[in-house]
């Protein structure tokens, strides 16, 4: 299982707690985890990136262990400590004032 | 007895605002939707419980939210098991936020460009939804106007959108620009008397017609005089802030202009202005009376530049004749120190007797008036900047 941080205003949405646990399908990268995420929680769909597209949204970034691999390809390998399930996988909104 | 129920929606999430047929003594309930922009919440008029609300951030995008019982609970429609489409098996599609132009052959049109603030070209890019409006013969049926301007419909109840491309597909599109707020169609009225006609408004390409149910669309700028655009009588290219009818008499529009307050007495095919005595005639917002359809409200703001109102003094301005004769309506409103603005949505009448009146501000105020705008009192004095408000009267 893949441990998933989610932005308060997604919690709200989703109806979750800060924290979820999703398995996605094959090898974990941020498209994997998503796509997993997307179908558990379908009201998330065109939150964290764009309906069609798949584009992530512009102001959400992603950090892995420490790294921000926002700008990584949505099929790289997530690091081996997100795919054990000893670190999460966050989803952070942009700090952009206010 | 009757209620009333305010639908005001903030910078900071939305409120709903209740109280008995009297109108004095107000409960409030909120923040639904905290933290998140809610340009728009408005109930059904043949189900006053079923509510659609635009709710949106410029993080995550755009959320439509539906309740079915007057705002006491609500769910993204087609996002649970309860709402899911027949058609996907009751497995959930988390589509309602998605507000995609229609390019296809079929019924779309081509996503061209309009022009950017400095004149440039610009690609037609989704923003959010503004405006959302209720069929008035089916609660599954809602209009939404959105920036960057089109036109979409919902016959699912929210679960789904499309867009009514001929009016984004217009030949003038690459002549319309952005105003202040973006490039929003903001203004969607439907015709109580001819079900094939409505009106639409957007900032700032104009007002605009259509007679075959939004298929086709004509401007109906003529009378219009705006001085910001080089041609100032130009068939579009004018910041139209809102425009409203009342119900018997939908041949009579009447419109709040960037600057002028216009009437029409020919469904837009024509315009003249009706600015009379106002202090100012630019502003926002402007409502017809529920029972009388010659009387009419505004509230001059001084001007584009400082939006905010004339002497620090909030007043509402009531006509009786339809434009032209003005008079304030000052009692119970702040007449010294007062710098609020008042948006184009954020006005509104409900159907009791008297006529009652409210209004929001961007320093979050919500006033009311139980007799027809003669006196006012607060409901609420410290919400978010107001960005909406959609009175209903429920039996």
């Amino acid at each position: 299982m893949i441990r998933v941080v989610l932005p308060h205003h997604l919690q709200t949405l989703a109806g979750c707690e800060r924290e979820v646990m999703i398995e996605p399908a094959g090898s974990v990268t941020q498209r994997t985890v998503l796509d997993a995420l997307e179908t558990r929680y379908p009201m998330l769909r065109g939150t964290v990136r764009e309906h069609v597209t798949l584009k992530r949204r512009p102001r959400v970034r992603f950090f892995a262990d420490g790294e921000d691999v926002t700008h990584e390809s949505p099929d790289a390998a997530l690091p081996d400590s997100i795919a054990s399930g000893d670190q999460p996988f966050m989803i952070v909104g942009a700090i952009a004032g206010g | 007895m009757t209620a009333t129920r305010i639908l005001v929606g903030t910078r900071k999430g939305a409120f709903i605002l209740t109280s008995d047929g009297k109108r004095k003594k107000w409960s409030i309930d909120g923040p639904h939707f905290g933290g998140w922009e809610i340009y728009h919440a408005k109930g059904s008029p043949v189900d006053p419980d079923r509510i659609y609300v635009s709710q949106s951030s410029s993080w995550f995008g755009q959320i439509i939210q539906r309740s079915d019982d007057g705002g006491q609970s609500w769910s993204q429609p087609g996002s649970d098991g309860d709402t899911a489409p027949a058609e996907s098996g009751g497995m959930p599609q988390g589509e309602s936020n998605k507000f995609l132009y229609d390019t296809s052959e079929e019924t779309g049109k081509p996503l061209t460009t309009h022009q950017w603030y400095d004149g440039t070209q610009h690609p037609w890019e989704f923003a959010r939804v503004w405006h959302l409006e209720p069929s008035l013969d089916d609660p599954d049926t809602c209009y939404a106007g959105v920036e960057d301007a089109a036109l979409f419909r919902t016959t699912d109840g929210g679960v789904t959108w499309h867009e009514l491309a001929g009016l984004r597909g217009h030949a003038s599109g690459p002549d319309w620009m952005p105003g202040a707020g973006g490039m929003c169609l903001h203004t969607i009225v439907l015709d109580p008397e001819n079900r094939d006609r409505i009106f639409c408004a957007i900032s700032a390409a104009g007002a605009f017609r259509s007679d075959d149910g939004g298929r086709n669309w004509i401007p109906i700028n003529q009378g219009l005089h705006s001085e910001y655009i080089p041609d100032p009588t130009a068939a579009v290219g004018h910041c139209v802030h809102r425009i409203a009818i009342h119900p018997s008499n939908p041949n009579t529009l009447f419109m709040q202009k960037h600057w002028d307050v216009m009437r029409s007495d020919d469904g837009g095919d024509s315009w003249r202005e009706v600015s009379g005595n106002l202090p100012s005639d630019f502003g926002f917002p402007i409502a017809v009376h529920a029972h009388d359809p010659e009387t009419i409200y505004v509230v001059p703001i001084l001007s584009d530049s400082l939006h905010y109102p004339p002497d620090g003094k909030l007043r509402v301005y009531r006509s009786r004749s339809g434009g032209e004769d003005w008079e304030p309506l000052t009692k119970g409103l702040p007449q010294e120190h007062c710098y609020v603005n008042v948006l184009r949505d954020a006005m509104a009448v409900d159907a009791g007797d008297p006529c009652g009146v409210y209004f929001g501000t961007t320093g979050g105020q919500v006033y009311a008036s139980s007799d027809s705008g003669d006196s006012w009192a607060t409901i609420v004095r410290d919400l978010p900047a107001v960005l909406s408000v959609e009175a209903q009267t429920i039996p």
